[in-house]
């Protein structure tokens, strides 16, 4: 990318980030709200669309080839095909941030469940679970470090795409860059790349974190067979 | 206590039944072993009881009760199930796994606590194991939490599909005795599948032989299946060794014993050779007061057999044990008997030919 200079600027104002640390936390919080939503969304489609595969196996392929297709759209095609519908707004973004979280998930969700072990399900069956139970109490509780891996790809793809938003008027951090590019002011391009660089690596480490805190039963194997 | 009136199952796709209108009862307290070669729908047989298969004909009652006539999770929390793979929750601790039918069932937390600490001791484990995870225990031990965890609700009904076959052979032997040793302070009816027909003579009260196809080839306890093998097919699956199979069984006190050429130390070299001579046996046994010493040979005898040192019999058995290990004795001694006491008394011997003379009655 060329970058071109104002002149007699450096490549980083350090004075002016200090100068609008307000707006840099305001974008970042907007960064954060829109990547929450999408994945928070996402993940509950993911979860009832794996549902109705893993009930209804043929219906497994029929899923993963519209997410697949969804996944594949460029994301600026995608927005741009989205705005004369719903305009620039929230749901925009969001529509295409959902629809691109949702191949990776349902993915993971369906291994995940599918990789529980099948001694655990003849068990937990025959000792009287129902289906619902054997899928929420059992299978789900399972399949979370699975699930958790996916949502931290879906994460970190998402934080980078969130920045596409702004063309549309939304994109946290992204505000920065496409500003920039406008107004030919290195230190903001700058600045929002380094920020989303930041949230992406942030947002996997909570999720490992959540992982941990999830699956306590994980950290302790293996000291014994 | 159970009972199958003529359950057949086919397998969808396929053209030959599985298991073909069998039939057969099992009494209330006893276990039953399913045994037979793979494809003889043993387990098939089994799952039918808790309808992890459906039956596609027949009845199956249990308590007097045709399992269809329940919805069957609730048939299935009323009946113990336990399978090779165990099947440990591997997100819930040791106490939360015991506790998975009392929780399904809805009881109070401080009864679910008392039984888990109950069951905990039952199966042998200990209570610092209650908050570990599955993944923290040997496989023995696991498969104990398994039992504990069917035997949770107090099920008058356990189902044991090939509950050991994962383990090695000594921690079997132990788990066998285990449930044996169990089963006499709990009495279940229990039904337990297996290929082995070792594990089927030692843990049943009655086997249940199955042929391909779910034909049940016999019914009927260990000792009369040995005894006499209803067929060809029975007889192949019992082995070569059926007859050792059966001293297995049969405990020494089944058998009567000999006094055997026994002789008070103050017996002359004469003594000696007359009692050799009407045992046939180049040796004699010295004791007194009912206590036998060990033996000597007849031909170091020159003034009274207590002169000598005796030697002593390297095995002395228990008249509860069976003659297979009393045979085992024999054929591994000099004198060629078993000789058998009650750890002070002596109670007699046992010879090859009476061993043998027991097997063909």
């Amino acid at each position: 990318m060329i970058v071109a200079q104002a002149d007699g600027d450096p490549f980083v104002r350090w004075d002016w980030i200090w100068g609008h640390l307000d707006l840099v936390w305001e974008k970042v919080l907007e960064h954060l709200v829109l990547t929450g939503i999408a994945l928070g969304i996402g993940l509950t489609v993911a979860l009832l669309l794996s549902a109705l595969a893993l009930r209804f196996r043929k219906t497994y392929a029929p899923i993963t080839w519209v997410t697949g297709i969804a996944y594949s759209i460029p994301s600026l095609a995608l927005f741009a095909f989205l705005v004369p519908i719903t305009g620039f707004t929230i749901l925009t973004a969001e529509i295409g941030l959902v629809s691109y979280t949702l191949l990776i998930l349902i993915r993971n969700v369906v291994a995940g469940i599918d990789g529980v072990d099948p001694a655990i399900k003849e068990a937990a069956t025959g000792m009287g679970y129902t289906r619902r139970r054997l899928f929420f109490q059992i299978e789900l509780p399972l399949a979370l470090p699975v699930i958790i891996a996916g949502l931290r790809i879906a994460g970190v793809t998402t934080i980078g795409l969130v920045t596409v938003t702004a063309l549309i008027g939304q994109g946290g951090v992204g505000f920065f860059i496409l500003r920039g590019l406008n107004r030919f002011f290195s230190t903001e391009i700058v600045l929002g790349t380094m920020l989303s660089v930041i949230l992406a690596v942030a947002v996997d480490l909570s999720l490992l974190g959540l992982e941990r805190i999830l699956t306590p039963w994980s950290k302790r194997t293996g000291s014994a067979t | 206590m159970i009972r199958l009136d003529r359950v057949s199952k086919t397998f969808p796709g396929q053209t030959t039944p599985a298991v073909a209108e069998l039939s057969f009862d099992i009494d209330e307290g006893e276990i039953v072993v399913l045994v037979g070669p793979s494809g003889c729908g043993k387990t098939t047989t089994l799952k039918m009881i808790n309808r992890l298969v459906e039956a596609t004909s027949g009845t199956i009652s249990v308590a007097g009760t045709d399992i269809t006539s329940v919805p069957a999770p609730v048939l299935r929390q009323g009946i113990g199930y336990v399978i090779q793979r165990i099947g440990l929750f591997p997100h819930r601790t040791i106490a939360e796994n015991i506790a998975t039918v009392p929780a399904l069932l809805g009881w109070e937390k401080d009864r679910i606590n008392q039984r888990v600490d109950e069951l905990i001791v039952l199966v042998g484990l200990t209570p610092e194991m209650k908050t570990r995870y599955p993944a923290e225990l040997s496989g023995g031990q696991q498969q104990r939490v398994g039992v504990a965890r069917a035997l949770a609700a107090d099920p008058p009904v356990l189902l044991m599909d090939e509950p050991f076959g994962a383990v090695d052979p000594i921690v079997r032997g132990r788990l066998q005795e285990e449930l044996l040793d169990l089963q006499r302070r709990v009495h279940k009816t229990i039904v337990f599948v297996t290929h082995d027909i070792d594990e089927a003579i030692k843990l049943g009260d009655r086997v249940a032989i199955l042929n391909v196809g779910g034909i049940l080839e016999q019914y009927a306890s260990p000792a009369e299946i040995l005894r006499s093998p209803a067929n060809r097919f029975v007889e192949e699956f019992l082995g070569e060794d059926r007859s050792l199979k059966r001293l297995s069984l049969t405990p020494i006190s089944d058998v009567d014993l000999v006094a055997g050429p026994i002789v008070e130390p103050t017996a002359t070299r004469g003594d000696v050779e007359a009692t050799m001579k009407e045992h046939g046996v180049d040796w004699v046994g010295v004791g007194t007061d009912g206590r036998l010493h060990g033996w000597v040979w007849g031909e170091d005898v020159t003034g009274t057999a207590g002169d000598l040192e005796p030697r002593p019999f390297s095995v002395r058995l228990s008249a509860d044990r069976s003659l297979r290990e009393a045979l085992d004795s024999v054929v591994s001694s000099h004198t060629g008997v078993a000789i058998v006491d009650d750890g002070d008394r002596y109670l007699g011997m046992l010879s090859i030919e009476e061993i043998s003379r027991h097997l063909i009655e």
